[in-house]
Parts: structure tokens; sequence; C-alpha cells
């Protein structure tokens, strides 16, 4: 087995899935890549299966809602090659109305409540997954608690506006 | 003359196998159960002792941490930490500080890392004497539990002393501590050094051939190593599974690279071997502190933070008479700093696994996303399915083992 770099594993998934992989970049040395949700599972069954790649151990999965995108959710994996310690970052940024994604537990039996948890707080629903059910908030909630559009505090409140900072 | 027997019928059961006994019995355990050992709930169908299938439910104490700390400063999310896994809660502490210096590109001076180690195992001790003490507990056996939760009690009082609290520590600051150790904490760490190896021998003692405990445990809930991996699991539980994965061992954070300890590991994955590996690892914190104690004394004294004024608030007698102090303290209290935008994972080898802080920063004061990695979460998705042919004792140790604290759990 070739000794894993990000070069090395851009090349591998550049000559494997072309365009449809983009490499986000690589914030504190964690190559960050993104891919459509049509591909995900394929990419995922690659990085685990792959004689050369090896990412056996699937670290988290978490979601991301970014209000101002066009795609404005993101499902975050974090997986971990353990046989030579390296990490991977792979996001898909899903739309803005009715966010789906294919499930992952088809792959790792871990993902079960990770994605549970993900479809909780942000609504995305795994398509083909087991059991998705609300896991931490109670079962009658009508709201996804994790999007921006659901302020922590009391909107009216002034003193934390960011114009008295100069921002 | 009576009648004479005519017709013996040994042994004859009551009602034959057929007999409507098929019936299964719901059961619920928790949410506030003692053997569950916090606030979670699991509904088990159990056909007389046995379960045959089960459900967990969770989430009874979820306080929206993640959620919570979109509003709030680097420095106010650490006593969020605190309340993850509340047994180890310097460990989780020290995780977060460390990632946002991963953030921030803090350098931080040996002897604080040094510091850290020594935190971080103690805490590691604490959480492993209660795991262990408990199990001893549901197995049968009081007296273990009681002999090293007195053991706890000296852990938690250096931790008292280097930062004033028991069990929600807040300890230390962004880049360093919020004060030295003194001479009094550097006295009680090394006076816990002292006593309690007999006293984590005599434990062992109790148990580790003890033909009850061992019956008891031994084989009950043995996990493979490939069913452990494809569930995630992590900390003790996989490493009793024969899997060596320490995040302190292959992504040394805080200079773990420099210190001389064993990673041990089990071969059946069962009850008897997370209890083992726990003790085992207990041992090398004991060592790791005291190579650390050695390694501190080669560093300057005094030393307990980085130099990184924008960040690491400054000494209160400075801000009233010092004008460049007030500024940094303002700009720091205001979260008027300059921070990068990134994104950064870093993980902890905490008492139950790898404990990740996922963090989104958009350069604001506050974090864009935060998401904890929390091991107990992530462990105990296989107790239900794991759970269904076994009885319910072997259940309740079955749980008791994997150590699963509730609010690291719920966050």
């Amino acid at each position: 087995m070739d000794k894993l770099t990000n070069q090395y594993i851009i090349e591998r998934l550049n000559g494997k899935f072309g365009e449809d992989v983009e490499i986000l970049g690589e914030p504190h040395g964690l190559l960050t890549i993104s891919t459509s949700k049509t591909r995900i599972i394929e990419l995922l069954d690659y990085l685990k299966n792959d004689e050369n790649l090896r990412f056996n151990y699937l670290t988290d999965i978490t979601g991301v809602h970014y209000p101002e995108q066009e795609k404005s959710f993101a499902v975050v994996y974090h997986l971990h090659n353990l046989f030579q310690n390296f990490r991977i970052r792979i996001k898909v940024f899903l739309e803005k109305e009715n966010p789906s994604i294919p499930t992952a537990t088809t792959l790792w039996k871990g993902a079960n409540w990770m994605e549970r948890e993900t479809y909780d707080f942000f609504g995305i629903v795994f398509d083909g997954h087991p059991d998705l059910r609300r896991i931490l908030n109670m079962e009658d909630l009508d709201v996804f608690p994790m999007r921006k559009e659901y302020p922590l505090e009391d909107p009216n409140r002034v003193d934390k506006k960011d114009f008295y900072f100069g921002r | 003359m009576s009648k004479p027997i005519t017709k013996i019928t040994p042994n004859k059961p009551l009602l034959d196998d057929n007999d409507p006994q098929e019936e299964l019995i719901t059961l619920n355990i928790g949410p506030t159960h003692p053997a569950t050992h916090g606030v979670f709930q699991n509904v088990v169908q159990i056909d007389g002792e046995r379960i045959v299938s089960g459900v967990s439910t969770i989430g009874y104490i979820h306080r929206a941490f993640e959620k919570i700390a979109e509003r709030r400063p680097f420095y106010q999310i650490t006593p969020l930490t605190d309340r993850l896994n509340y047994c180890s809660a310097p460990i989780n502490n020290m995780g977060w500080h460390m990632t946002v210096e991963k953030l921030l590109d803090i350098e931080i001076p040996k002897r604080v890392q040094y510091m850290r180690v020594i935190v971080m195992e103690l805490a590691r001790i604490a959480d492993h004497i209660i795991c262990n003490g408990i199990l001893g507990v549901d197995t049968g056996a009081f007296s273990g539990f009681l002999y090293v939760m007195q053991e706890r009690e000296f852990i938690y009082e250096i931790f008292e002393e280097i930062c004033g609290a028991r069990l929600t520590t807040n300890i230390g600051r962004i880049g360093g501590f919020e004060r030295d150790f003194n001479e009094v904490a550097f006295r009680k760490i090394e006076h816990f050094l002292e006593r309690f190896p007999p006293v984590l021998k005599e434990f062992e003692e109790l148990f580790v051939r003890n033909r009850i405990f061992i019956e008891r445990t031994s084989g009950v809930a043995a996990v493979t190593a490939e069913q452990a991996l494809d569930y995630s699991w992590s900390g003790p539980i996989l490493r009793a599974t024969g899997v060596d994965y320490d995040v302190r061992a292959v992504a040394p954070y805080s200079s773990y690279e420099e210190f001389d300890f064993e990673i041990p590991v089990g071969t059946q994955g069962d009850v008897y071997d997370r209890f083992m590996v726990r003790n085992a690892e207990m041992w090398q914190s004991l060592s790791i502190i005291r190579q650390a104690l050695e390694k501190i004394k080669k560093e300057p004294k005094g030393v307990f933070h980085a130099d990184v004024p924008e960040f690491y608030l400054p000494p209160k007698e400075q801000v009233y008479n010092n004008m460049e102090a007030l500024i940094y303290h303002f700009k720091i209290v205001m979260g008027e700093w300059e921070t990068p935008k990134s994104e950064v994972y870093h993980s902890v080898e905490g008492a139950n696994g790898e404990l990740g802080f996922y963090l989104i920063h958009d350069g604001g004061r506050t974090p864009y996303r935060l998401h904890f990695r929390r091991p107990s979460f992530i462990n105990y998705q296989m107790f239900a399915p794991m759970s269904a042919g076994m009885l319910i004792s072997d259940a309740i140790i079955n749980m008791s083992s994997l150590n699963i604290i509730a609010g690291e759990l719920d966050a």
C-alpha cells in the first residue's frame, strides 16, 4: 500500500470520479472534498473499500446550514484510515427545499444514529435509512432546531448587534 | 386396603411446552433506573429472563449545546464541554482549548503541555475508577467500589487546588491555564501517586482472578473487532476487541509523543476485557503523570500560558493600571479578536473514546457551527442490537462496561 498523501488521494479521485469530485481545500492539513448527492455513496464505498485508500473508519457525520448559499445544507463526513492514520473530510451540499441524501448505513452500521441526529437537527432526509426518527428531541417537535432561522436569543435584543462594534 | 396405584406419571410438567407461555413481556429499563447509571431508557421485550429485542430512547438530558455554542465566544464554550462527560471534564476542556488553539495557530509552551497531560490523565483515572467500580457493583461486589471511590476524592481535591472546582472544572484557558499549579497542588499530585498504586493493586486483586467476577463477565457481550469498527466504536471498548486505536498515540496532541506508554488491548471484546483494559490504562496513566512531573522540573518555572495577549486575558491588576492590558481585556471580553475563517477537526482521547470537535468558523465572534463527536453517543447505538439474546443481568453489566455517560450521550 502506498503512503497516503493529500496529493495522491486527489489524483486517485480525479482518475475515478473526474469532475464529480471537487477539491475544497486543505484547512489545517485535512483534505476536504465535495461531491454531489448522486455519487456520494459510490465515493464513500470507493474510499472505504479501495485497496490503496481503505478509509475504513467512519468518524463522524454531521450537518451544516448555510442559509445564504443556494445549496444551503451540507452533510459532512469525516473518514479515517486507521492503517495509516489518515483523515479526510467530505462535504455534500444539498438544496434548500426538502434536502435529502442516500444513507451511509449500507456501508457503516454506525452511521445510523449519526444520520438520525443530523435529520433531527437539520431535517435532512437520509433515503433508505432503516429507522429515520428524531433521536435527541421529542417526537412531536415540528421544527429542525439547528437551522439558522431559529435564533437562540430574543431577536429584538440590540445590545449584541454587530454595528455597535464596527462590524 | 387402599386402591393400588395403577399409573405413575413421573415429573409431569404442569404445563406443556406449547401451552400459552409464548407471550413476551415489555419491560422499561429507565429512564430513571438505578441500573442504567444515567437518564436514558431502554424498552426491551423479554422472554423470561432473556431479551428478545430492545429499543433505546435517548435525549432525556439534551441541552442543545451545539446551538448554544453558536451564540457564545470561544472561552464561554468551555463550561459547556464540562457537561459532556462530567466524569472526566478536564479532558473535554483541554480538547476544546486545543481545538481553538489549532484554529488560531497558538504555540503552547512545553511546560503547559505537560501540565495539561497531568490534568487529563488524572481525569482519565477518575473516569475509569467510576466505570470499573460501578461494574463491580453491578456484578455484586460493592467493596471494591468503596475503596477506589475514596481515591477519586483525592483526584478531585487536586482539581480543586488547580482550578477551584471539582466536577465541572472549567479548567484552563485558551492559551494555557488561568494560574500556575501551586506547591500544594504538586504535593497533592505526588501524594496521590504514592497512595493510589497500592489501592489500585488491591482493587485488581479483588476482581481479576475472582471466580464469581470472571464467570459473570467473561464471554458476556463479546464483540469482534470488525463489528466494533463497523459501529465506529472508539476508546477502551474498541481496544478491548483488539484494535490498538488510541488518539494519544496515532495523532499525538499536547506532546504525548514524548511520553513512554503502552496501549493495552484485549482479545475477546467482552466485559471482562473492557474491565482489564481500563485497569491497565490506569497504570499507564500513573506512569504518564510521573513522566510529566519529571519533565516539568526541567522546564522554566512559572510558565503557565502562551504569550498570546490578544486571546489570553491579562491579570486583573494590570487591567486596572495598564492601558494595553485594558484594551486587550476589553477586546477579548467583547469578542473583538481577529480570527481566521477556517474549519478544524480536532480530537482527543477522552475516557470513553475519540472526543472530536468539529468547528466551522467564519471569523465572527462565535463559532458558525460546532459539532461534538461524542464517543458515548456513537458507542451506545450498538447496545440495543447487541442485547438481543442476552440475559437481563448480562445486558446491565454490558451497559456498565460501555460507560455511557448521559451528559455525553445527549449533549
